[in-house]
């Protein structure tokens, strides 16, 4: 199972193994991990499971679609790497990829 | 204060099946939403994506979904109070007295929350202190355009409302300086043009890869600075600032009603989607109980067995009959059924 780690913008950091197939938010919210609120469900249309990605991983990830870049829009505090977690579904290249939370979702 | 069988909070697709449960139980219910439609998250969120899992509609859209809805609890004529949030619930012995953003109260006997995630608020900059300018000059919509005539006018958003309303100040605007986070807009592509040709006749100024930083005044904002993705930073001076970040959805003043929470949701008995107050439910979305799927279908069922209770609470003299909707005469006549 591939395994994520979650910092919370505390500095908290939860790791967490998470079945394949399942997404980067979907692993949060199965583990009640805080800081991910994945408001409409992982439907790409809320933007509140945004993460940062760590640099070492971001060319591992799937492509953005334009239905991403558009909601990301909303996010709170983009960065060059943000993502939004319901739309990176884990495998083995992603075993130990690494997501740091913002400060707020919205 | 208006008197009625039963307040409907959330004017999403369960809230509106509840005004058809309500309906062809002969209960009349209005209906209370923050957003300027009916429609909820369908309508707000993914009014153009497909929906696959409504039953005997193998394909629907959140749009159509909603217009299907809407076309269905016609014969009952229902009030709508949109625009507005529920702020408060008061107990008044069997009753409950509801009250409005907009000072609209209602007393009922039943209080059916359908709330989805919460309502839906406008998304704030990232800017510390940003509550000091709402009263003086940064607005998340535009009520009177006129009050922006002959100014310098900041607008933050690549989306439609973001467009729409730089090119139509643009005309009576002193300048106005559009600033969005990337190069493609979300806005339809004839706005887009549009506001491109505005920006080569020098009427806006487009920066592009830029978010807010800071708002800088004192009672109202001066001056925003602006930073680019490679840290390149800018200052415009301005008389207004607009920013549309789009709609977020809060839970609100609903934990203040003494209802019993869970995570942001609202437990509820399965037996009647009653929550630990008599009177007041929880259907769809914002309820919670062992095995809950937070699918619109699930919300159908909810708010139909939600309906018998609130027959019983606003009608204590009569007996409760189930009817099916095929054959129950007293339900044509309430559907129009000729």
């Amino acid at each position: 199972m591939p395994k994520v780690t979650y910092i919370e913008f505390n500095g908290t950091e939860h790791s967490v193994e998470v079945d394949k197939g399942l997404t980067i938010m979907e692993g949060a919210v199965q583990n009640n991990i805080p800081g991910i609120d994945a408001d409409c469900g992982g439907s790409c249309a809320c933007a509140t499971c945004h993460v940062y990605v760590d640099d070492d991983w971001l060319d591992k990830l799937p492509e953005q679609s334009d239905a991403e870049k558009d909601m990301l829009d909303f996010a709170f505090e983009t960065k060059p790497n943000s993502r939004l977690s319901c739309q990176i579904f884990l495998d083995e290249n992603l075993d130990g990829v690494v997501v740091s939370l913002p400060e707020k979702q919205g | 204060m208006i008197k009625t069988d039963a307040v409907i909070i959330g004017a999403g697709p369960v809230g509106l099946f509840t005004v058809f449960e309500l309906g062809i139980l002969g209960l009349n219910a209005h209906v209370v939403d923050n957003l300027d439609k009916a429609g909820g998250q369908c309508i707000e969120l993914y009014p153009d994506k497909p929906i696959y899992d409504i039953p005997a509609l193998p394909i629907c859209t959140g749009e159509s979904l909603t217009n299907n809805l809407l076309e269905q609890i016609k014969p009952f004529n229902t009030s709508f109070h949109l625009n507005q949030r529920v702020n408060s619930l008061q107990k008044k012995g069997d009753k409950w007295i509801v009250e409005t953003s907009e000072k609209t109260t209602f007393e009922t006997p039943n209080v059916i929350i359908a709330g989805g995630v919460g309502s839906f608020e406008p998304r704030k900059p990232p800017i510390k202190g940003i509550e000091n300018f709402e009263k003086s000059n940064l607005f998340y919509s535009v009520k009177n355009k006129n009050s922006f005539s002959n100014q310098n006018i900041c607008i933050f958003g690549g989306g439609d409302s973001a467009l729409d309303w730089a090119v139509e100040l643009s005309k009576n605007a002193k300048k106005i300086s559009l600033i969005h986070r990337r190069n493609e807009f979300r806005a339809a592509q004839h706005t887009v043009d549009k506001m491109m040709k505005l920006k080569d006749e020098g009427k806006i100024d487009l920066y592009t890869g830029f978010q807010p930083k800071d708002f800088v005044g004192k009672e109202k904002i001066e001056k925003v600075v602006i930073e680019s993705d490679q840290k390149e930073v800018k200052e415009i001076n301005t008389d207004s600032v607009l920013a549309f970040f789009g709609l977020k959805m809060e839970l609100g003043p609903i934990v203040n009603w003494g209802l019993n929470l869970d995570n942001k949701t609202i437990v509820v008995d399965t037996k009647n989607f009653e929550t630990s107050e008599k009177g007041i439910f929880a259907v769809g979305d914002i309820c919670t109980y062992p095995g809950k799927l937070k699918l619109i279908l699930c919300g159908f069922h909810e708010c139909a067995l939600a309906a018998q209770e609130c027959f019983k609470r606003a009608r204590p003299d009569e007996k409760y009959v189930f009817r099916f909707t095929t054959s129950s005469s007293d339900i044509h006549k309430r559907l129009g059924v000729k």
